[in-house]
């Protein structure tokens, strides 16, 4: 192969080359570029919002499992709250039961002492009122005479017995 | 076995190649009157004119398809002393040894071995190699080289323009773009964005156009009939033109860091810096060079090697040659196939690695 006259291909070859160049650019390659570019970031983003999603959703499963744990955790403390209250209310009961129990037990002693005290002042009074009047009557006996006197006594003294 | 077979048959006829050409190189001028006798006797076959012919450029466009032959005869457009010249080759009368005198312009042409020269420089037997600037206006016809040239751009463009429209409104690639885009996306992705690093953006159409431009030159080299099967990423003044692109947008885009390198190499002893430079600037130069050497060689060979095949049965007249060349030369072709991507891709890949080298900046 020889080249006598090179400026022809030369010539035309850069010409052709430019000229296309340029128009393959501005009709072919600057579009499919974009087109391709275009779509390539559509699928990035959409494949970037579908992660979003699933941190989303992982996130919503976490924070329910969260919120159940609370309100379980909070039934429990309830139910702990309850049994000590009930144990406490019962405790209290007893307690001020007891409290008036023994209250009325004092006083109930107390009466009785009372009673058991003028119980014995009437016995005293009632013993008394007897030895007055036995010794009335055995005065008034000896007045009489000896024998009435002494007969009257010693009834006096048998009905003592008696008594 | 058939491994065996090809390779035997193919070491054979490469063999038989190197021996026909021994046999045919003969003086230049002694040779073309060789070549016009055979044509106008049409009896002596001559592979070697039929390969120049075909690897050559020439004035008239021969159309050759099976059962049609019509040669069209090209514009000839001349820069001359006296201005620009238009004439038609046919004027020429299809005649190559400088008989015909064309008369334009007021100025005398004739046309010896497919240059155009001023009838009154240039004696009747002239030595192609010998006819200087002077003797000859600048040729800028519109020859076969050219208009094949101008058929691939067209070819290639409609392609694109196809490839555009076949995306739909979502951007979803149907028909052909489907078979493109993997193609663009490989160049853009692989050979741009890996090489060129974060400015690849900016190199990408032009590596496209490039690789397509040659892949399509290739492969429509390959189509043995007209208007294709030339050659054109074979003929070095092409690849010469791509290569000088490649080699001027590789010295604009060129960086503080690339002009360091190559003026002021760090890391190298003080003494040593003009000598490194000195090579540096040469390979400046080699890289391209490298460029259009590797391509045009691909394909001038593929050529040479598969019209050698085809002409071998010709030149022997023996019923068994055709089988085994037939064999060689669809063999070559397949090759050839392999070679157009290759070379296509080869070429646009050191091109980035060249731009990448020009606007990478300083890492060390």
């Amino acid at each position: 192969m020889k080249f006598f006259h090179p400026e022809t291909l030369v010539f035309w070859t850069t010409l052709f080359f430019l000229v296309f160049a340029v128009l393959f650019y501005k009709l072919a390659w600057k579009p499919i570029l974009n087109i391709i570019g275009e779509r390539e970031k559509s699928i990035e983003d959409a494949l970037a919002q579908a992660d979003l999603a699933r941190e989303e959703m992982a996130k919503l499963k976490a924070d329910n499992q969260k919120i159940l744990n609370e309100a379980r955790a909070e039934r429990d403390q309830m139910l702990k709250e309850a049994k000590q209250m009930k144990e406490q209310i019962i405790n209290q009961a007893k307690e001020d039961a007891q409290k008036v129990a023994n209250k009325e037990i004092a006083k109930a002693k107390e009466v009785i002492e009372n009673e058991k005290q003028r119980a014995v002042k009437e016995l005293k009074n009632q013993v008394s009122e007897l030895s007055i009047n036995m010794a009335e009557k055995v005065l008034s006996q000896e007045l009489k005479d000896k024998d009435t006197q002494l007969k009257h006594i010693e009834k006096l003294i048998s009905d003592i017995k008696l008594n | 076995m058939g491994k065996n077979f090809l390779s035997v048959s193919l070491s054979i006829f490469l063999s038989l190649i190197i021996f026909s050409a021994n046999a045919q190189h003969e003086p230049e001028s002694h040779e073309m009157n060789e070549q016009t006798s055979n044509l106008e006797n049409h009896e002596e076959f001559n592979p070697t004119h039929l390969i120049n012919h075909h690897l050559s450029d020439s004035h008239d466009y021969e159309f050759d398809i099976p059962f049609f032959h019509k040669t069209f005869h090209l514009p000839v457009i001349l820069w001359t002393k006296n201005g620009l010249t238009v004439f038609s080759s046919e004027d020429f009368d299809e005649d190559n040894e400088g008989k015909v005198v064309v008369e334009k312009n007021g100025q005398k042409f004739k046309r010896i071995h497919d240059i155009i020269v001023y009838a009154d420089k240039v004696g009747e037997h002239v030595k192609p190699e010998d006819i200087t600037l002077d003797q000859r206006p600048l040729d800028f016809s519109i020859t076969k080289n050219v208009l094949s040239l101008f058929i691939t751009f067209l070819l290639l463009f409609l392609v694109l323009l196809g490839v555009k429209k076949a995306y739909d409104e979502k951007g979803v690639p149907k028909g052909l773009a489907g078979f493109i885009e993997p193609i663009i996306v490989f160049i853009r992705d692989d050979v741009a964005k890996e090489n060129i690093g974060p400015k690849y953006e900016r190199y990408v159409p032009f590596l496209l156009s490039v690789f397509f431009f040659i892949l399509f030159a290739n492969l429509l080299g390959l189509i043995p009939f007209s208007p294709f099967g030339y050659n054109l990423t074979g003929n070095i003044l092409v690849t010469f033109v791509l290569a000088t692109i490649v080699f001027i947008i590789t010295n604009i885009s060129g960086n503080k860091s690339y002009w360091k390198h190559i003026l002021w190499p760090p890391g190298v002893p003080i003494i040593l810096k003009p000598f490194i430079a000195l090579i540096e600037i040469l390979s400046m130069f080699t890289k391209p060079f490298a460029l259009m050497i590797r391509l045009f060689a691909n394909i001038f060979a593929g050529h040479t090697i598969i019209l050698t095949f085809v002409t071998l049965i010709f030149v022997f007249k023996n019923w068994g040659v055709p089988l085994a060349s037939g064999f060689a030369t669809i063999f070559m072709y397949i090759s050839e196939l392999l070679v157009a991507f290759l070379q296509a891709y080869v070429f646009t890949l050191l091109s980035a690695i060249y731009f990448g080298m020009a606007v990478k900046e300083e890492a060390h």
